[in-house]
C-alpha cells in the first residue's frame, strides 16, 4: 500500500516536471505565432537584417554567432577541463589536489555576471589594444570558455573517479606507465562520463547569457573575424525584451524558440552519438 | 529577467488596481495602492519621489516596475498601471488613444568619449558621418589615427529613438560597432576603449566623470553638453520624461502626478542627474491647477 503510494506521487512529480518543459514550449510558441502569422518563418532567415522595429527579422547572424561562441568555447574548455581533471585525480599529490578542486568548485560558483563585468573591463580593452574595437567574438568565447571549464573539470574529474580500482590495478600488473594506463584503460572506460561533461558545458555555453552580453559587442553581424563582435540568441532577447512590443516582442519568442531548436538538436545529436558510442564498447 | 519581472508586475497590477482608468476612479473611494510601470531612465527618479509620497500619505502603497517606455504606454493604455513612466513623449496614435503625458523633468543625452581623445567638439554631420559608416577613422574628423569604435543602444530604447530624430538616421543606417544595453554599459564600453563613442544620459555621464571615470561629454554644434545646458533648452539632444495616464490623471493618481511635479520632489529629481520641468504655475494654477497640457513632440 505504502509503495502504491509512493509511486503515485513520484509519479505525479514526474509529470510536473515534464509538464514543465512543455508548457514552456507552448508558452514560446504561442507567443511567436502572431510574428509567425504575420510574416512567416521563413522570413526570419532570408530578410536583410536584424531591425524588428523597421520589420526586418533576421536571425541568421545570431544564430552563427550563438553556435560560434559556443564552439569555440567547448573546443578551449574541454581538453583544459579533462587534462586539470587527469592532473588533480592522476599527478597531483593529495594537499595541492584538495586546493585544486576547491578551486575549481569556486570557479563553479561564480555568478555569471562577475564574469561578465570582468571581461568588459579586463579582457575587452586588452583585445581592444591588439586588434580594436574589442568587444569581440574572441571575447565571448574566452569569456565563455572560463564559465564552462569548471563544469566539463568537475564532470571529468567525477567520470576519472568512477573508474573501477580494480581497471586501474590489472593495468599496473601489466607493468603500464601511469599514461599508458590512462590512454589505453581508464578514458576508455570514463569515457560515457565525460561525454556527458561535454554535453553539460556545451548547453551552458548556448544559454549563457549576462557574461556574453556584456563583452560579445552585440552588434546583429555574422562575424568574419575572431574581432568581429556577435549577438548571440540569448543576448538579443536580454537585449531587447524589456523594449520590445507588438511584433518585435513576439520575435524576440521567436529567437527563444530557434534557441529551443538548437538544444533540442544537441540532445538528440548527443542521443545518437551516445547510441553508437555504447555499441562500438560493446561490439 | 526584467521581462520575468514585468510578468509578475502585471499580474500584481490586474489584481491590485480595479481599473486605473479615469473612468473608474471617479468614484470617491481613493486607490490605496498605484502601480507605476515604465521607463528604466525614470524609474529610479519616481522611486524615491514613491518614497516620499508613501512618507506624507500613510496607507498609500506605490508599486514602481521598470520595463522599458514602451511597456509603461502599453500598460497605461491597458490599465494595467495606473501610471506609465515614459522617457519619450507620446507618438500621435497614442495620443489618439486617449493617452496623456504630463512632463516631469527634462533627461539631455551626451555624446560621450573617452578622456584620451583630442576630439572635444562634434557638430550634427559629423556625428551623421560617424554613425552612417562614412567616417571610420578619427583622423578624418580631426582626431588620431585610430579606427571609430561605433557604440550604439539597442533597438527599441528611447535612447536610440531620441538619437534617431536627432541625427535623422534611420536605425537601419547605423553602422555599430559595438551595440549595448542600458547607461553604464554604454559608460564603461567608452572608459575601456579609447577610440570609442557612445551617448548616454548626460546626468550620469557628469557624475561619472566627475568621478573618475575616462569618460567626457563633447560640446555639440558649439553647445557644451551639461545640465545647465539641458536645463535652458539649448541643448540640442534633451528629451521630457513624462508620466502618462489614460485621459486626464484622476483620483489618487492625479495627487501622485501633481506631487512628482511639484517644487517639492525638485531636489530629488536634481539628485538623479535631471532638470526638473518648467511647470506653468504662472498661469495662477498653483497647486490645484488641473489642466495638464498634452504634450507635443519633443522640438529640439
Amino acid at each position: 500500500m505504502a509503495d502504491r503510494i509512493l509511486v503515485w506521487v513520484l509519479r505525479s512529480l514526474a509529470a510536473v516536471a515534464g509538464a514543465v518543459v512543455v508548457l514552456i514550449a507552448v508558452f514560446l510558441v504561442a507567443e511567436s505565432v502572431p510574428v509567425l502569422r504575420e510574416v512567416g518563418l521563413l522570413r526570419f532567415f532570408t530578410d536583410a537584417s536584424w531591425h524588428p522595429a523597421s520589420g526586418l527579422y533576421n536571425l541568421t547572424p545570431m544564430l552563427w554567432g550563438t553556435l560560434f561562441a559556443m564552439g569555440g568555447a567547448v573546443l578551449i574548455a574541454t581538453p583544459l577541463g579533462i587534462l586539470s581533471a587527469v592532473f588533480s585525480r592522476w599527478y597531483a599529490p593529495a594537499p595541492v589536489r584538495v586546493v585544486y578542486r576547491r578551486l575549481v568548485e569556486l570557479l563553479a560558483g561564480i555568478p555569471s555576471v562577475v564574469y561578465g563585468f570582468w571581461g568588459l573591463v579586463v579582457l575587452v580593452p586588452l583585445i581592444g589594444k591588439l586588434h580594436p574595437p574589442g568587444p569581440s567574438l574572441l571575447a565571448g568565447i574566452v569569456v565563455l570558455a572560463i564559465m564552462i571549464l569548471p563544469t566539463i573539470a568537475l564532470m571529468a574529474d567525477a567520470a576519472l573517479a568512477n573508474v573501477p580500482e580494480s581497471y586501474v590495478r590489472g593495468a599496473a600488473s601489466l607493468g603500464l606507465s601511469r599514461w599508458g594506463t590512462l590512454r589505453g584503460v581508464v578514458f576508455p572506460a570514463a569515457k560515457s562520463g565525460l561525454f556527458t561533461g561535454v554535453i553539460l558545458e556545451t548547453g551552458r555555453a548556448i544559454g549563457e547569457t549576462m557574461a556574453i552580453l556584456m563583452v560579445a559587442g552585440n552588434v546583429v553581424r555574422t562575424p568574419d573575424s575572431l574581432f568581429a563582435p556577435i549577438r548571440t540568441l540569448t543576448a538579443n532577447i536580454a537585449l531587447e525584451m524589456a523594449y520590445a512590443t507588438g511584433s518585435h516582442r513576439s520575435a524576440l519568442f521567436v529567437s527563444g524558440l530557434v534557441l529551443m531548436a538548437m538544444i533540442v538538436a544537441l540532445a538528440i545529436g548527443a542521443d545518437l552519438l551516445a547510441g553508437k558510442a555504447k555499441v562500438h564498447a560493446h561490439a | 529577467m526584467q521581462a520575468r519581472f514585468l510578468a509578475l508586475a502585471a499580474l500584481v497590477a490586474v489584481s491590485a488596481c480595479k481599473g486605473g482608468d479615469g473612468d473608474a476612479a471617479a468614484t470617491p473611494v481613493q486607490e490605496t495602492k498605484l502601480v507605476v510601470t515604465g521607463s528604466s531612465t525614470v524609474a529610479p527618479l519616481f522611486s524615491e519621489i514613491a518614497k516620499r509620497y508613501e512618507q506624507k500619505n500613510p496607507g498609500m502603497r506605490i508599486d514602481v516596475q521598470t520595463g522599458g517606455s514602451g511597456r509603461g504606454i502599453a500598460d497605461a493604455q491597458q490599465g494595467l498601471a495606473a501610471i506609465g513612466m515614459s522617457s519619450r513623449a507620446l507618438k500621435p496614435e497614442e495620443t489618439a488613444g486617449g493617452l496623456v503625458g504630463t512632463p516631469i523633468a527634462k533627461d539631455g543625452i551626451g555624446i560621450i568619449l573617452h578622456k584620451d581623445n583630442p576630439v572635444k567638439a562634434l557638430d550634427r554631420e559629423k556625428i551623421v558621418a560617424i554613425y552612417s559608416g562614412t567616417v571610420r577613422n578619427w583622423k578624418e574628423i580631426g582626431g588620431k589615427d585610430a579606427p571609430i569604435t561605433v557604440v550604439n543602444k539597442a533597438e527599441g530604447r528611447a535612447t536610440l529613438e531620441l538619437f534617431l530624430v536627432y541625427t535623422k538616421l534611420k536605425a537601419t543606417d547605423i553602422m555599430a560597432s559595438v551595440v549595448i544595453g542600458d547607461n553604464q554599459q554604454g559608460i564603461k564600453t567608452v572608459a575601456g576603449n579609447p577610440d570609442a563613442i557612445g551617448y548616454v544620459s548626460i546626468g550620469s555621464a557628469e557624475y561619472d566623470a566627475a568621478n573618475g571615470v575616462p569618460v567626457k561629454l563633447v560640446t555639440i554644434d558649439g553647445i557644451e553638453a551639461s545640465t545647465k545646458t539641458v536645463t535652458d533648452g539649448t541643448f540640442p539632444l534633451a528629451r521630457e520624461l513624462y508620466l502618462v495616464t489614460k485621459g486626464a490623471p484622476s483620483g489618487s493618481a492625479a495627487a501622485l502626478v501633481e506631487f512628482a511635479r511639484s517644487p517639492e520632489v525638485s531636489d530629488l529629481v536634481k539628485a538623479q542627474f535631471f532638470v526638473p520641468s518648467p511647470r506653468p504655475v504662472a498661469e495662477g494654477g498653483g497647486p490645484g491647477a488641473k489642466p495638464l497640457e498634452t504634450m507635443t513632440p519633443t522640438g529640439s
